[in-house]
């Protein structure tokens, strides 16, 4: 155990040493990583092995559309095109010498100006992909649904079935209510479609959809919007005139309640993108030991330990799937819920509680 | 800061996508799915409480054999019972009968028999009677025949008494 310890040591102090010396090298693991999790309009799955995406562009020149690869030459090196140009994973405007056109803000510091960005990005193609997956595992198990009706599940059926009913009856039932049927589709669409893109941003070669905060934004902000328009009478009368507190305190509470409803939300977006980012950040700084030591000796540790972390992330993946369901279902719950005696305070309880213990 | 702000592309990307995702599983997915699962779960549960119920009357209707049997049971005993009792007092009826017939014959022949025997009693004395009759007449005839024996006889009486 101590001599796991000294090891461990070592390879930190050495790998923060190789850091250091890297800077100026070939090898850049910051620059890799962030690439690695980031998005790009090339779909990169091996060296040599590149599909381009389309570029969809929306701006003072109307719509554009070209594939990626018109911004690389022959030598694969980054060229401009038709007035834009690429630069650190950016579409720019062109200015005359092929660089990126630069405006001043109101902050006085320059920027760079470039056009509406609607590409079919790396991760808008991953999107895609796993749209196509999810229609083909649920409209299949639909038809097996109808087809053996009255029967029992068999094969993909069996498997997602119990799924299916875990979110259900401890998901949705539980912390919902009599009222559950109605969340149900969102519920059952959100769990499949984060899981599925999670296990895909785990595959080699695969996009880090769910660790982008733009899914998750999206995926919060429809959590929200069923919550607010699904609230019932009792749940504005908390948040507006909470029971049981003096009326000389709603100065106070008001806001704090008002807050409340976006912090859940948020919550959901950056749990997600964080937990899932993370991963891959963790999975890549593992591998980029190897290249950092240059040694084959670090090669067996660095994949024992990022077999390990794959394996923790396939559990999160499905752990992160339950937990944004679980709590979309709790906020459900909080605004459909009837209450009937008004000295309860478990309509903020039970969310709060589920995200302290994470 | 890249990784923090949400890009344009796949924000409108992602909502149109997963709205219409939302949509069509909803649709064609969630809907006959939930439904299959819940049409399944009432036939279970149909089925369960049907069993349940299956159960119940089984049970009422051994419960019903049960008493029937009983009930037929002691029917048959009550009918054993009466049988044999009137079979005794039948039985007993025409021994007592018998017993009474024939007490009542003793007595009768006892009567005769009484009547009888008095009767030959009454003709044997009478008979001894006339018999004795003529016996002492047949005797006091000869005796009278023989005067000497007589005398002697009344000699001898008178000697023995004594005539003082």
């Amino acid at each position: 155990m101590k001599k796991i310890l000294v090891f461990l040591l070592t390879v930190l102090t050495f790998s923060a040493q190789a850091a250091e010396s890297a800077e100026g090298g070939e090898f850049n693991p910051g620059e890799m990583i962030s690439h690695h999790i980031g998005d790009d309009y090339t779909w990169h799955f091996a060296d040599g092995v590149v599909l381009p995406l389309p570029v969809i562009l929306y701006g003072e020149n109307g719509l554009d559309v070209f594939l990626a690869s018109k911004f690389y030459n022959e030598h694969h090196e980054l060229q401009p095109y038709n007035g834009y140009v690429m630069e650190h994973g950016h579409i720019y405007y062109a200015n005359e010498e092929g660089e990126p056109r630069t405006k001043v803000n109101e902050k006085g510091e320059t920027e760079h100006v470039g056009p509406m960005d609607f590409s079919i990005t790396k991760n808008v193609a991953s999107l895609f992909l796993s749209v196509l997956l999810l229609f083909l595992v649920f409209f299949s198990i639909a038809g097996a649904y109808s087809k053996n009706r009255g029967k029992a599940p068999r094969g993909l059926q069996s498997f997602f079935e119990p799924i299916i009913v875990f979110i259900r009856d401890d998901i949705a039932k539980t912390n919902i209510g009599p009222k559950y049927e109605r969340f149900m589709p969102y519920l059952l669409t959100v769990f499949f479609f984060i899981w599925f893109n999670n296990l895909l941003g785990l595959l080699p070669g695969g996009a880090n959809l769910t660790g982008n905060i733009a899914v998750t934004l999206v995926l919060a902000l429809l959590t929200l919007i069923l919550t607010v328009f699904n609230g019932n009478k009792s749940y504005w009368g908390h948040i507006f005139a909470t029971p049981g507190v003096p009326k000389w305190l709603a100065p106070i509470m008001i806001p704090v309640e008002v807050i409340g409803i976006f912090t859940k939300p948020f919550s959901l977006m950056v749990r997600l993108f964080a937990n899932i980012t993370a991963g891959h950040i963790i999975i890549l700084s593992l591998f980029s030991l190897i290249f950092i030591f240059q040694s084959i000796a670090i090669g067996p540790l660095s994949v024992a330990f990022a077999t390990f972390m794959n394996f923790l992330e396939l559990f999160v993946a499905l752990l992160q799937a339950y937990i944004f369901t679980l709590l979309s279902a709790m906020y459900f719950g909080g605004a459909v819920e009837e209450h009937d005696h008004h000295d309860d305070m478990g309509f903020g309880d039970g969310p709060h509680a589920a995200q302290a213990h994470h | 800061m890249q990784l923090v702000t949400p890009g344009i592309g796949l924000l409108f990307w992602q909502t149109i996508t997963f709205l219409v995702v939302l949509f069509l599983l909803s649709k064609f997915a969630w809907k006959p799915i939930m439904k299959a699962l819940r049409e399944r779960e009432d036939n279970i549960d149909a089925a369960l409480s049907m069993a349940e119920k299956a159960k119940l009357e089984m049970q009422a209707l051994k419960a019903d054999n049960e008493r029937l049997l009983t009930e037929a049971r002691a029917e048959r005993d009550r009918i054993l019972k009466d049988a044999t009792d009137a079979a005794t007092s039948l039985v007993e009826g025409a021994r007592a009968k018998a017993n009474e017939e024939g007490q009542r014959m003793i007595e009768q022949a006892r009567v005769s028999i009484q009547n009888e025997k008095k009767a030959a009693l009454t003709e044997v004395k009478n008979l001894a009677a006339t018999l004795s009759i003529d016996i002492a007449e047949k005797l006091i005839r000869r005796e009278l025949q023989d005067e000497q024996a007589q005398r002697a006889l009344v000699q001898s009486y008178l000697q023995d008494t004594h005539l003082s």
